[in-house]
């Protein structure tokens, strides 16, 4: 596990694979049925975050910087609370107060339903699953070695 | 059996896997029982019924303990040696405690029954609250309707210490450059 740099051993490369993406549709699950089942933005942000997570501990550091745009992935991060005070003021024209829900209520227990909360869930799963990969990438750049130095 | 009996056995294992992390030698097994603690407070949340909770309290156990374990393996420690002095405090805590919970237990007669809070706020809630939203999962209607401004702090927190591990990070790296560079020209 220590030599991440590296990666790891082909068993675990190859099972991390085709489990990462099962783990990603997990969350994408979770994150969407967030008005109906328990779970929501954040449990959901919290596995595709882990999900990520399992590709940096498997395949190591380069490979995952290759493979995934960190500076759009800062963008995307930043600007969903960006676009979450969008919705909320947005409240204020159509719904009559800030964070209104101001969208067609629908019927319970279907899937477009509550109004403004599925993209509230969806903006928060966003930005919690990529801001701690983000914050474990940055800490995982600090080699404890050179630090004593 | 009722669920009191449950949570407190629960609340010993909890302790003791804290003990056990406080007083054990090897840094590993430690932060393995460090994960016994929120792996307790996971089951009380299902004990509990609160799903949403226990789901998030377990994922975020496996994501710490994956950072602990990155940032704490590599390092050595001392093993410090006990002294009087530490002794002495940990004696007078143990009497600080003792008797701040004596002179408490007074107030512990006030408290209302397990499962009856004063707040009648929810009740509320649970009557209108399906209407009102039209949320299925009730946690989520109260935390991104009836309470949103709570869920876009959060956030703001979140996007804050993102920012700042940005700033602290690079203005290290910085630093290490430039003397990299003065150490090459000498």
């Amino acid at each position: 596990m220590m030599k991440t740099d590296k990666g790891m051993s082909i068993i675990v490369k190859t099972v991390t694979r085709i489990s990462v993406w099962l783990i990603i549709l997990y969350g994408i699950y979770i994150i969407v049925h967030g008005h109906l089942t328990p779970g929501g933005g954040f449990g959901g942000g919290v596995v595709i975050a882990l999900a990520f997570l399992n590709v940096m501990l498997a395949y190591g550091k380069e490979f995952t910087e290759k493979w995934l745009n960190f500076q759009l992935l800062h963008d995307i991060e930043s600007s969903s609370v960006t676009v979450f005070l969008v919705v909320g003021i947005l409240g204020i024209s159509l719904g009559g107060a800030f964070l209104a829900n101001f969208l067609s209520k629908g019927d319970l227990f279907e899937l477009y339903s509550a109004g403004v909360i599925p993209v509230f869930n969806i903006l928060i799963g966003i930005k919690v699953g990529i801001s701690l990969f983000l914050v474990v990438w940055l800490l995982a750049g600090i080699n404890p070695e050179e630090e004593d130095e | 059996m009722p669920i009191e009996t449950w949570l407190t056995f629960i609340l010993v294992f909890m302790i003791l896997g804290s003990i056990i992390s406080l007083e054990i030698k090897d840094i590993l097994s430690s932060i393995i029982a460090i994960g016994v603690v929120g792996l307790g407070v996971s089951l009380s949340f299902l004990f509990l019924q609160a799903p949403d909770l226990a789901i998030v309290q377990f994922l975020f156990e496996i994501f710490a303990l994956i950072i602990l374990i990155r940032a704490f393996i590599k390092k050595d420690y001392h093993v410090e040696e006990p002294r009087i002095v530490n002794k002495i405090l940990i004696g007078i805590t143990v009497i600080t405690l003792c008797a701040v919970f004596l002179l408490s237990i007074k107030l512990f007669e006030l408290l209302p029954p397990f499962g009856e809070p004063l707040m009648k706020t929810a009740q509320y809630y649970i009557d209108n609250g399906v209407e009102q939203t039209g949320a299925a999962n009730f946690v989520s209607a109260i935390i991104l309707d009836y309470r949103a401004y709570d869920t876009l702090g959060e956030i703001t927190i979140l996007f804050t210490s993102v920012l700042g591990v940005f700033t602290i990070l690079r203005i290290k790296s910085k630093v290490k450059k430039v003397t990299a560079g003065d150490d090459d020209e000498n």
